[in-house]
């Protein structure tokens, strides 16, 4: 207990006393924690205040100034009303409070009814008056979206994409970089500065033609047509094969010796010993098909195919935004992201720290 | 034969037993595939394995990449709303020249395909305010994050948290927060200051954009920019230390002329990807109010697919002009990134 008591300020002292080794506090010692504590609030605040509002109810969602935590107005059940009624708290002219609740509004004032004596009602005007409220979380934002609209569909969409594009792509580009890496043949050297060339070539501007070759392929909406196009990715090739290189040789002559034949050198020796640097590419994969949105946006256009990031955007877009659905459909958007950050983060920095890659 | 023994041992742990049953099929996949690579290695020999292992990667890349390019060119040298090109008749330049048609170029309001000149002079005000912006915080971030911190790690983690979330959940936040009874607007009225809607005031739609897009990118260049002072070997600072040098000093002589080739790696990488903005504030404003923050990338998605009339030569022809700028921004980042790993 005493462990847990002290051990906020001995950390908050050597916070703050951290200097540059000799003592004294320099200007940029103070810069760097405020710069820090600041730097934290504006990454994390805006995400932690969409998961705080998710579970807010539609009523809590239109409240100005918003609370803080999800709140829900009391309703009680009164003798001779069919309906709940919202629970007040109405302070009288002579001072006294007491709990009541409200059979009716009309203009400023508002019916109350005593749920102790049912009979008698009062008038209060609406000033007098405080809704009673409690944390109320309403599970229906996530429940409803996925049961009521399409959101169930564009999740397992989502997934398919990610799965199935993450495994092509993984396969084809270490077929592809175990080819550049492992062999001698002609016009290898020629291939490898077709694949560094093409490096930098976006989706962004080859949009038109390849919807054509997509709808020529008779992919489009599908989801095929949201798998196939990205698969090849020289980034990936490139990761691969660089990896590839340090592997000795010696292995692959010795397997050659037993007689394996080069596909399950590929598969037997080169690919387990490959296992870091696909594992970079992996996440790097689930990333970008997770994240998707232009090229989905383009070639999806019916409803059942929408992926989940598609599925937001149109739901977004409509004249009266249901707010409610959709940060909680963002927050579900957001999850598998975060989980595989919390995680991987050490993988996924230095992955990117030494490829220059994302 | 030899090979089995490189084989896992049988399952023993129930955990063992789980992956077993997770990667079966990927065994099985692999053995089907093992078939035909050897019924090719015995008619070809050895010689011919690499092309067939490149084969696949490169039939993908031809038909979704290096094959469109070209179609690309044939696009906007052709007219009509047709999408089958032997359904377009030829014009000849007149796409381009439409889109450069202008009375004054410095007035995109003079321009016969206005749109368009408004996407490149919002990209152009956008790239400039936000790689600037994004360079400059990225740095002063790893400069922090380099320093003797506690919980390091941590922060930065959370700088970085940012990058990994999708362009639509960035966008929703953010949007959720600048709402008219957003959270800061409520904040502005509990300070007693008027009301700000943000997404109706050009200017302010414009701020947020560039806001929003460093906010999720940032930790992407602040790594790399990491990365790059911990290669600076201590011994020049341990150095400089006993020579007394001021802080103000190490930095301008020391830390900035060595992190140099790194940060003209950032500078460019930022320009490529500054330069395609869309994801992020085509959720966040949908382009306006108006035209304030339509960029070029817009445009071309606008034009070629969500008009009611899908222009595909004019967005063909437009795609043309921005890969050319994307061209030169490569070839730049191939020159510099060659001059860092020269040293």
């Amino acid at each position: 207990m005493t462990d847990v008591v002290t051990r906020p300020t001995r950390t908050l002292g050597a916070l703050l006393t951290a200097t540059r080794g000799n003592g004294r506090l320099h200007w940029t010692d103070v810069f760097t924690y405020i710069y820090l504590v600041l730097g934290v609030a504006l990454m994390f605040g805006p995400v932690v205040w969409l998961v705080l509002s998710s579970f807010k109810t539609q009523a809590g969602l239109q409240e100005f100034p918003p609370t803080l935590l999800p709140l829900g107005q009391i309703s009680v059940e009164v003798e001779g009303y069919d309906e709940p009624l919202p629970l007040f708290e109405v302070t009288f002219e002579d001072g006294t409070v007491k709990q009541m609740a409200q059979v009716r509004r009309v203009g400023i004032m508002a019916q109350m009814v005593d749920p102790d004596n049912p009979e008698e009602r009062i008038q209060v005007s609406i000033n007098d008056r405080e809704p009673i409220r409690e944390m109320s979380i309403a599970w229906e934002n996530y429940t409803k979206p996925l049961e009521t609209f399409n959101f169930l569909t564009y999740l397992n969409n989502s997934v398919i994409v990610t799965a199935a594009a993450t495994l092509i792509t993984l396969l084809i580009n270490s077929m592809a970089a175990y080819g550049l890496a492992i062999y001698e043949f002609r016009g290898r050297n020629a291939v490898m500065l077709f694949v560094i060339g093409t490096l930098m070539i976006p989706i962004t501007i080859i949009l038109v033609p390849t919807y054509l070759v997509v709808t020529q392929l008779g992919m489009v909406n599908t989801l095929w047509a949201v798998i196939i196009p990205g698969c090849a990715t020289p980034t990936g090739v490139f990761l691969l094969r660089q990896y590839m290189l340090t592997i000795p040789r010696d292995l692959i002559e010795a397997a050659r010796m037993d007689k394996a034949s080069e596909w399950q050198i590929y598969w037997r020796i080169v690919l387990p010993l490959s296992l870091p640097a696909i594992a970079v590419l992996a996440i790097f994969s689930v990333m970008w098909r997770w994240n998707d949105f232009l090229w989905p946006l383009i070639v999806l256009n019916r409803s059942e195919v929408y992926t989940l990031q598609i599925g937001l955007n149109a739901f977004q877009g409509e004249l009266n935004v249901q707010w409610h659905f959709v940060l909680a459909m963002t927050v579900v958007a957001l999850i598998p992201v975060t989980v595989v950050f919390a995680f991987l983060q050490r993988f996924i920095t230095t992955g990117i720290a030494s490829s220059g890659m994302k | 034969m030899a090979l089995d023994d490189v084989s896992p041992p049988e399952p023993v742990t129930l955990t063992d037993r789980a992956k077993a049953a997770a990667a079966w099929p990927i065994r099985l996949l692999a053995t089907i595939l093992d078939v035909p690579f050897r019924f090719l290695q015995r008619i070809f020999g050895i010689g011919a394995m690499p092309y067939f292992f490149i084969l696949p990667n490169m039939l993908f890349f031809g038909t979704f990449v290096v094959l469109p390019l070209f179609i690309n060119f044939a696009f906007s040298v052709t007219g009509g709303t047709n999408l089958f090109l032997a359904d377009r008749p030829y014009v000849g330049t007149e796409q381009y020249e439409f889109l450069a048609t202008c009375a004054n170029h410095f007035d995109p309001a003079t321009c016969r395909e206005d749109r368009f000149w408004r996407g490149i002079y919002n990209t152009m005000v956008f790239v400039t305010f936000q790689v600037s912006l994004m360079v400059l915080f990225s740095l002063i971030t790893a400069l922090i994050l380099n320093r003797d911190i506690r919980y390091r790690g941590f922060y930065r983690a959370a700088f970085f948290f940012p990058v990994l979330l999708s362009p639509v959940v960035v966008a929703l936040i953010w949007k959720w927060i600048l709402l008219r009874d957003g959270v800061l607007n409520a904040g502005l009225v509990g300070m007693g200051l008027e009301r700000i809607l943000f997404f109706v005031d050009p200017q302010w739609s414009m701020f947020w954009a560039i806001f929003v897009s460093i906010w999720a990118n940032m930790g992407f260049y602040t790594l790399i920019l990491l990365a790059g002072l911990q290669a600076i070997p201590p011994d020049l600072y341990e150095a400089a230390e006993m020579d007394g040098t001021k802080p103000e000093r190490v930095f301008w002589r020391i830390t900035l002329p060595l992190l140099w080739p790194n940060m003209l790696v950032v500078i460019v990488l930022a320009l490529i990807k500054s330069v395609q903005v869309f994801d992020e504030v085509f959720v966040l404003t949908g382009g306006g109010p108006g035209t304030a923050t339509q960029f070029i990338v817009q445009y071309i998605y606008t034009t070629g697919f969500s008009s009611q009339v899908q222009n595909f030569g004019l967005a063909a022809a437009a795609s043309v002009v921005l890969g050319v700028v994307l061209f030169v921004l490569t070839l730049l980042q191939l020159a510099v990134v060659r001059r860092r790993d020269q040293g």
